[in-house]
């Protein structure tokens, strides 16, 4: 179902050409943010707009598109966009991360391991790491032209004399290819490692704050820390509910007013893929109804 | 004098032919090394290659100042089929072009009178578009880099006098540099500024 009054992927071409030549130089220097003419999207800025830019201007018919929202297919923001897009361009759609071959997503990386045919897509709120520190865009820029990123390490050092432990959860700093400290977008810092040697293509694309930047295949990503406070990747102590996965990040579910709550696979894919495979975590009723067969 | 009848065609479906020719190019960018195909037909201008043509009505529009090497603008025709369909402006300056195409890579002009872009905009730079003889037979080079799982090997006849120079001057000004793009036919490699490039025997 193609609309007729809209261009293949809604984008026109003009915005296509140029959005990919941003692409292009972000690839060839990683984690440097190229300024691209952003356009005015028909959903909100702070709903993708960057990453669904990014996704029109590489999509093509023979794509599978998965989008995902804080790991979840379900989501608002996530099947508005993958509406759109089988809208405006008539690309298959999946939930499944091993079918797809573009993969937009907002605020998680996907448990599974991507593989060399795939395209991660962000979408980015604040594409500077340097935002909230300094905030010329002169300054900052020249700061990552000098490659002068003490600023940074002085913040994760305050964390460290305030709370004993570098605080930041989400969004945690990268230096890619030993280069450019990169904003990963507020996806929380478990997944950072994920985005190490990727064999993956990875784009992210900030439509409000109008850059996008890239992390080639197999190329370092080092999450900035201390020698004597290494990074580590957080994660709630406890196992998947539903599909007992002890590896995967969780979300935390309040379920009533005095306190109970839940731990559940962020990554709806994964969740499901292990359950299908027979996994099964403490509150999750599909024993029940088994044996209520038998 | 040519007319605008007998020019070359471009794309005959201008949307899908530039995705899937943007999704080569692409993929030749984050994967150094790798001979990527472009499927897209379009009519060509000689002394241009196929993938140099698709690549030119892919990327090229009013925004991207274009140079032409010497033996791309010994006749007018690859200028004006340029002008034509993608209304690039073709320039007689490499410094400020957004994308250069040569033809003949034992002449290429040196890196210096490209432009590398600057240290708060290193983007700003050229991306030449080198026609070579071959991308799969001829000297062997070890590639690393960002894109690259370890190491891989490239054989190509590039034809570049002092190529392994050149690219070593243009490594040690990173985060400028000038972004390469190797052409053969409908072949193409790319050699973004953070590719390293040693000789190989055999």
């Amino acid at each position: 179902m193609n609309a007729p009054t809209y261009n293949f992927a809604y984008l026109d071409e003009q915005t296509k050409r140029m959005i990919r030549r941003a692409i292009l130089k972000a690839i060839a220097i990683p984690g440097y943010q190229v300024p691209f003419a952003s356009r005015e999207m028909p959903m909100p800025y702070g709903w993708g707009t960057g990453g669904v830019q990014v996704t029109a201007a590489i999509l093509g018919p023979v794509d599978k598109l998965k989008v995902i929202d804080q790991g979840s297919d379900d989501t608002t923001n996530a099947i508005s966009i993958r509406k759109f897009f089988e809208k405006t361009a008539g690309v298959a759609v999946t939930t499944n991360t091993n079918d797809a071959t573009v993969i937009q997503t907002r605020h998680r990386i996907p448990e599974a391991t991507l593989q060399a045919h795939q395209v991660l897509v962000y979408q980015v709120p604040i594409p500077e790491p340097l935002r909230f520190l300094e905030p010329r865009e002169t300054e900052t820029r020249r700061m990552h032209a000098l490659g002068e990123y003490g600023l940074i390490h002085v913040k994760l050092y305050e964390d460290i004399a305030r709370f004993g432990h570098i605080a930041t959860a989400y969004a945690y700093p990268v230096k890619v290819n030993a280069r450019y400290v990169m904003d990963p977008s507020p996806t929380p810092k478990f997944d950072n490692p994920k985005m190490n040697n990727s064999a993956a293509l990875q784009l992210f694309g900030a439509g409000r704050e109008k850059r996008i930047y890239a992390i080639p295949p197999y190329t370092s990503v080092v999450s900035l820390d201390f020698e004597d406070h290494p990074f580590e990747p957080y994660k709630h102590k406890a196992c998947c509910a539903l599909c007992n996965a002890e590896d995967s990040y969780l979300d935390e579910i309040v379920t009533d007013n005095k306190g109970s709550r839940m731990f559940v696979c962020s990554d709806t894919d994964y969740c499901e893929t292990r359950q299908s495979q027979g996994h099964r975590g403490s509150e999750n009723a599909a024993p029940y109804a088994e044996s209520a067969n038998a | 004098m040519t007319t605008v009848a007998e020019m070359p065609a471009g794309f005959a479906d201008k949307v899908l032919a530039a995705q899937s020719t943007f999704r080569s190019v692409m993929d030749a960018m984050a994967r150094p090394g790798t001979v990527q195909r472009i499927q897209a037909v379009s009519g060509v201008p000689a002394p241009m290659m196929r993938g140099a043509a698709a690549i030119a009505l892919t990327l090229f529009d009013q925004d991207t100042p274009v140079w032409l090497d010497s033996r791309l603008a010994a006749t007018m025709d690859v200028a004006k089929w340029i002008k034509f369909h993608t209304s690039a402006p073709v320039i007689a300056d490499p410094a400020i072009c957004a994308f250069a195409v040569v033809a003949d890579a034992a002449a290429l002009p040196s890196f210096e009178q490209f432009a590398f872009g600057s240290g708060e905009y290193p983007d700003r730079s050229t991306t030449i578009i080198l026609q070579v003889a071959s991308l799969t037979e001829g000297p062997a080079y070890e590639l690393r880099g960002p894109g690259i799982d370890g190491a891989t090997i490239l054989r190509a006849a590039i034809g570049v006098p002092d190529l392994l120079d050149r690219l070593a001057l243009n490594a040690s000004l990173f985060p400028r540099g000038i972004d390469l793009v190797l052409v053969s036919g409908e072949s193409v490699v790319a050699l973004p500024r953070t590719t390293r490039l040693v000789a190989k025997e055999g």
